[in-house]
């Protein structure tokens, strides 16, 4: 729908900029900030560990070598001793280490998302026009989680298998040299399995994806639909359909994990077969008198322990790829532009009176579409404006430039002559209330709902407000009154009702402006007539800006604006406007034609 | 649970098959350390060279075979995992799609997602893989523990008195990590409820200036999640290095008193290396029936919430006896119905009575929750009465099959819902093999033509969730369009439409009109527009689930008030300044 250009344009640059992967690695690492010290501290606990695993198995090696050639009972118990020494130090050094870098990282991670939380309250409303909801969640839920699973699984298995296998590799090379060249030749066997089946196993597994991407759309539709299905007899053939996708999800499924579970059983051969290079050639340098069979067994268990590693390596490295992924659509969101601050020495707007002027204002995301061209009108204080149009004319552009939602393009609104870009926002915002067209309603209590404006409002102020609106008699007649704990979207009460409840939020506020959007949404007469009359003790001595789709509203406004692509096609009182016989006129007659017939009937 | 497992009835070949293999891999892994014993004992230390040979030779094949059949296994388990859950889900969509509008007026969707996605993948898990691990695991274990003290008893022992500790301490990391993981998952959902409702209500929260506030509350909710991960991250890293260093103390202790048996000569150097190995498979078992074990609570109230809603009985289903509804002509009559609905105290429709001749266009009228929508959901048997009865052509609607009732009724909803896919599509909903020219006529009729041909790919253009946003007035013109399609004989129309601007409203109007004035199809229609009431055949005024009057436009406008007060400032034409004259009764429900 609509496509910000300059916004496309910069968040493009953005994600060039945040392609780099060494520059996300950088980043990455920059959040680690705060914390060098403890993850310095952890590193060398790593280090233990993994001195203490190179040195384990040579200590093995020398105990069944003297438990062979000699009787030297002490020597065996120091050496006993000594493992049983190296395997504590071990486990202490591990346990440090892993509490120190987890928690480390569920730090970062809290900050990280803080920071986000942070920004995204910052962006301007213009960034959120063309995002969907449902992609910044993931982004703040999926992407954090997989620096989670990187920090709290992968970082420190790394760094720790890493040192370790380096460690294996040293005391292998040094206890035989000959026999540790024999053993390193599986790795590239190792290496190569790994990635013929990592290349047929991602295929497999975006299959796996997309199958199941297939499933839950089916079940949501089904579910959220069934009124639809039942309605249009279509419930057997929706069962079919399902059928077809449920078993293409588990046919990709199997075949998925048939590769995946024909790799660890290869992975497990070769390292056999590393154990019985290991017999046989060690075996071979024991008879020829190379090696005592002590090494031979401290080979065989570092020929376990080398493995691990390589193998773990493998899917640390997947973890790896799609944390930076992740943090890099995460970057993405950090790089985009907050709203300008207020500009300095910004005026403070107190005792507004509320006079509302766009002097020669146009609006456009895109340059190639201007949205508002050339609007000019006065609202004086204490006066209604009426919007007019059909939808996507720009009525609710200009209701959103008010409150400075954006930035006009060209031209100035000023607020009892301030320019809007010269105050401060919260001073602005401060003075003015807004009721959206679909009325938004927060998870917490009514009262906490209705004072959302205001938090400090006391109980007698927010049942003030809800008198005012005729909404005191139906709270109070619920079982928990005011403290009465709305779920998710308010979906509890109805439309009507929550159209109430966001009247009583704007009066609690005082504004001395409000830009409403009146909902046309289907409620019935009575709850219309509460409604209307709310309506108007909402709008009594306030400016309002209304984007207004009841007669009513427009007959008894102080100023109709008709809008038409972007610019004010006419402007007067309804009998001025009538009179003048033009687009309103028109419009009128096709809307409510059926009003005057039925008067006179 | 029980129930979980019996589905791997349909899967004996898979179950039986990855038994089998799983099986032979753990005497495979069982023989392989006797093998290197051998080669040391017998071939190095003998400095008997061929005999090494045989043993690597017998390592290759041993681990050949373990490959193939620890592959076997994998593979056949998933097929049957898969195939218990392909059941549960097929079972599950097909309960759903015939349970009653009554079910999904309390159900919640987000629910019944989570019972097909994550509860079935819960049962999948265990039921598949768990079973047949668990029994690997426990044969393994024993397998191992008789080899043990077959080999020698004393080391056995030793070897095995590291094993209870590490047993202890899973346990206990089991049973508080479970409690933990699902605090920490209800902290998750909370935050992703905060994050949500600061999106969708950004412009309530920028207006309002209440950026603070709730970067305020997701800080609180966030730092609670960060303590819940932090007490997460302490029992990891207290108990997984504990188990390690048992498992390492299980080989200074078999190096330690296996050296001192060796001393003695009761002990052969291959025999210790291969003691050693056995340690692996001591470990391994025990971990994972301790993980296991774990997760039989959650299987098992995952299994618990499936089953649930697959027994929910199915409140309308057809007669035993019922008969296909012959082709109507659209006579509907309701006979003192009294409906109430399931949780409700009141009833909704207290004895309605009424005939509607073939033909005739229905207007109905009310405040909200008087029951008009509860009379046309009652036609196309949505619910079933409490007493009286909803005959349509004289057949009551409780002895007529469903599906012959169903198609021939034509709904347009309250809040027309399009599905994901073309716009062809969705009006072909009713009737998926309908061609491309009905379809163009039925969007034709609902003056839907002429804005889908404007669209970028005219009626192959995508909507829904992925695809092109429509406005409230177009979508509703599809749903007219998708009940015209089924060519019904007897139509409901639900218009309350929201948010449309002036035109559309004009274009919503004259495609009601058309629809209305055909006079081969009976209407019903709840209306608020007084154009839609003034040209119906029969207006039928409700109130507290009564029809409180029946008539013309022109005899209720003489002799009903509640009609007028109804219709209220449309009759009083547009320049009606403010509503003063407030009913006392406020209606909220």
């Amino acid at each position: 729908m609509r496509r910000p250009g300059g916004i496309e344009a910069m968040a493009e640059a953005t994600v060039q900029r945040a392609n780099d992967r060494a520059g996300v690695t950088k980043r990455l690492l920059r959040e680690l900030v705060g914390y060098e010290r403890t993850l310095g501290t952890a590193m060398i606990f790593v280090l233990i560990s993994s001195v203490a695993q190179a040195v384990a198995p040579w200590l093995v090696g020398r105990a069944i070598d003297g438990s062979i050639f000699g009787s030297d009972v002490r020597g065996h118990v120091l050496l006993i001793g000594l493992l049983l020494v190296v395997y504590v130090a071990s486990a202490a050094a591990q346990r440090i280490q892993s509490r120190l870098i987890g928690s480390a990282g569920q730090r970062v991670l809290a900050n990280m998302r803080a920071k986000l939380f942070r920004h995204l309250q910052q962006l301007p409303i213009s960034y959120f026009d063309k995002r969907p909801i449902g992609d910044l969640m993931s982004r703040l839920q999926s992407d954090v989680d997989t620096l989670n699973q990187l920090f709290a699984q992968g970082f420190t298995q790394l760094v720790g298998l890493l040192l370790a296998l380096f460690g294996i590799i040293v005391a292998m090379l040094w206890l035989n040299w000959k026999l540790a060249l024999a053993c390193y030749t599986i790795i590239p066997a190792m290496l190569a399995t790994t990635s013929f089946f990592a290349a047929r196993a991602r295929a497999a597994y975006r299959k796996t994806r997309e199958t199941t991407g297939d499933v839950s759309a089916d079940l949501q539709e089904g579910i959220v639909g069934i009124r639809e299905a039942q309605a249009f007899n279509r419930t057997e053939v929706n069962i079919a359909r399902f059928r077809a996708r449920n078993a293409a999800n588990r046919d990709a499924n199997v075949s998925a994990t048939g590769i995946t579970s024909a790799f660890s059983p290869a992975m497990e051969v070769l390292s056999t077969l590393a154990t019985a290079l290991v017999i046989g050639f060690g075996g071979w340098l024991v008879v020829k008198g190379e090696l005592t069979v002590g090494m031979l067994a401290a080979f065989l268990l570092y020929v376990q322990q080398f493995f691990r590693p390589v193998q773990l390596a493998a899917s640390v490295y997947t973890l790896l790829q799609s944390a930076l992924a992740g943090a890099e659509r995460l970057f993405a969101i950090l790089d985009a532009p907050v709203e300008p601050p207020d500009v300095q020495q910004a005026t403070q707007l107190t005792q507004l009176q509320g006079r509302i002027e766009f002097d020669h204002v146009s609006f456009a995301y895109d340059p190639a579409r201007p949205v508002l061209q050339d609007v000019t009108f006065e609202v004086e204080a204490g006066t209604v404006v009426a919007l007019v149009g059909r939808t996507g004319a720009g009525k609710t552009t200009i209701a959103n430039l008010v409150p400075r939602f954006y930035d006009a393009t060209s031209g100035t609104v000023r607020i009892d002559g301030h320019d809007v870009t010269k105050v401060s926002r919260a001073s602005l915002r401060a003075s003015m209330a807004m009721v959206p067209q679909e009325p938004f309603l927060f998870t917490g209590s009514l009262a906490e709902n209705i004072s959302y404006g205001r938090p400090a409002a006391t109980r007698e102020q927010v049942e003030a407000a809800a008198k005012a609106v005729d909404l005191h008699e139906f709270i109070s007649g619920l079982p928990k009154g005011y403290d009465t704990v709305l779920g998710e979207g308010g979906h509890s009460l109805s439309q009507g009702q929550r159209q109430l409840v966001a009247f009583a939020r704007a009066i609690l506020t005082e504004p001395r402006i409000l830009i409403l959007d009146e909902a046309t949404a289907s409620i019935d007469t009575r709850t219309e007539m509460l409604i209307q009359k709310a309506l108007t003790t909402l709008l009594a001595k306030r400016t309002a800006v209304v984007i207004a789709h009841r007669l009513s509203t427009i007959a008894n406004a102080d100023l109709i604006l008709v809008i038409e692509a972007g610019r004010i096609l006419e402007r007067g009182t309804h009998e001025q406007l009538l009179a003048a016989k033009g687009r309103y006129a028109e419009l009128y007659r096709t809307q409510f034609r059926e009003g005057p017939k039925l008067a006179a009937g | 649970m029980w129930r979980a497992l019996g589905y791997l009835r349909g899967y004996r070949l898979e179950t039986g098959g990855a038994l089998l293999s799983l099986v032979l891999v753990s005497g495979a892994s069982l023989l392989a350390p006797q093998v290197v014993r051998f080669a040391i004992d017998d071939g190095i230390d003998k400095h008997e060279w061929p005999k090494v040979q045989w043993a690597v030779g017998g390592l290759v094949a041993l681990a050949v075979l373990r490959g193939v059949f620890n592959f076997g296994q994998g593979y056949l388990a998933e097929r049957a995992s898969q195939g218990v859950a392909f059941q549960l889900r097929e079972g599950l969509y097909a309960h759903l799609q015939k349970l009653s509008f009554n079910y999904y007026d309390t159900a919640q969707t987000g629910n019944m997602l989570t019972r097909l996605t994550n509860d079935v993948e819960q049962v999948r898990t265990f039921v598949g893989g768990g079973v047949v691990q668990m029994a690997a695991s426990l044969a393994m274990l024993l397998g191992t523990i008789v080899l043990l003290f077959a080999m020698n008893p004393t080391l056995a022992l030793a070897a095995l008195a590291t094993v209870v500790p590490i047993f202890w301490v899973l346990k206990r990391f089991v049973t508080k990590v479970g409690p933990m993981f699902g605090r920490v998952q209800g902290t998750l959902s909370r935050l992703s409820v905060a994050l949500q409702e600061s999106l969708q209500g950004l412009k309530v929260v920028r207006a309002f200036s209440g950026e603070r506030r709730e970067v305020a509350r997701y800080g609180a909710i966030n730092d609670e999640l960060r303590d819940q991960n932090l007490s997460l991250v302490g029992l990891m890293s207290s108990n997984f290095p504990l188990v390690n260093f048992f498992a390492n103390l299980g080989t200074v202790a078999v190096i330690g008193v296996g050296g001192v048996l060796m001393f003695r000569g009761s002990l052969t150097l291959g025999e210790l290396i291969a003691f050693n190995s056995y340690l692996a498979f001591l470990l391994m078992p025990i971990m994972t029936i301790g993980f296991l074990a774990a997760q039989i609570p959650r299987a098992g109230a995952s299994a618990a919430r499936v089953f649930e809603l697959l027994d929910t009985p199915l409140e309308l289903s057809d007669a035993p006896d019922a008969t296909a509804l012959p082709t109507l002509t659209g006579r509907v009559e309701f006979k003192d119905v009294v409906f109430r609905y399931a949780g409700s105290e009141k009833p909704t429709l207290k004895g309605v009575s009424f005939v509607i001749e073939p033909g005739q266009t229905v207007a109905l009228l009310g405040t909200t929750g008087a029951g008009k929508s509860t009379i046309i959901n009652l036609i196309p048997r949505f619910y079933d009465v409490n007493s009286g009865a909803v005959l349509v052509d004289g057949h009551d609607v409780r002895k007529v099959t469903l599906s012959s009732l169903r198609s021939q009724i034509g709904i347009v909803l309250q809040e027309a819902l399009l599905f994901s896919g073309s716009v062809r599509s969705n009006i072909a909903y009713g009737r998926p093999d309908a061609s491309l020219d009905e379809v163009k006529a039925a969007a034709t009729a609902a003056q839907a033509a002429s804005f889908i041909e404007a669209l970028p790919q005219g009626y192959e253009t995508l909507i829904g969730e992925r695809g092109v946003g429509l406005s409230g007035g177009q979508r509703q013109r599809l749903a007219i369009a998708r009940a015209l399609l089924t060519d019904p004989r007897l139509l409901i129309l639900d218009d309350s439409t929201s948010a449309v601007d002036a035109e559309t409203e004009v274009a919503i109007q004259a495609a009601l009109d058309a629809l209305m004035h055909n006079s081969t199809k009976t209407a019903f229609v709840i209306a608020q527009r007084i154009s839609t009431v003034r040209d119906a055949d029969v207006i039928l005024v409700l109130d507290d689930g009564q029809i409180v009057a029946k008539g013309t436009h022109e005899e209720l406008l003489a002799n009903s008030p509640l009609y007028s007060e109804i219709l209220g400032t449309q009759l009083r034409g547009p320049t009606v300044p403010t509503a003063s004259n407030t009913s006392s009764r406020t209606e909220v429900a």
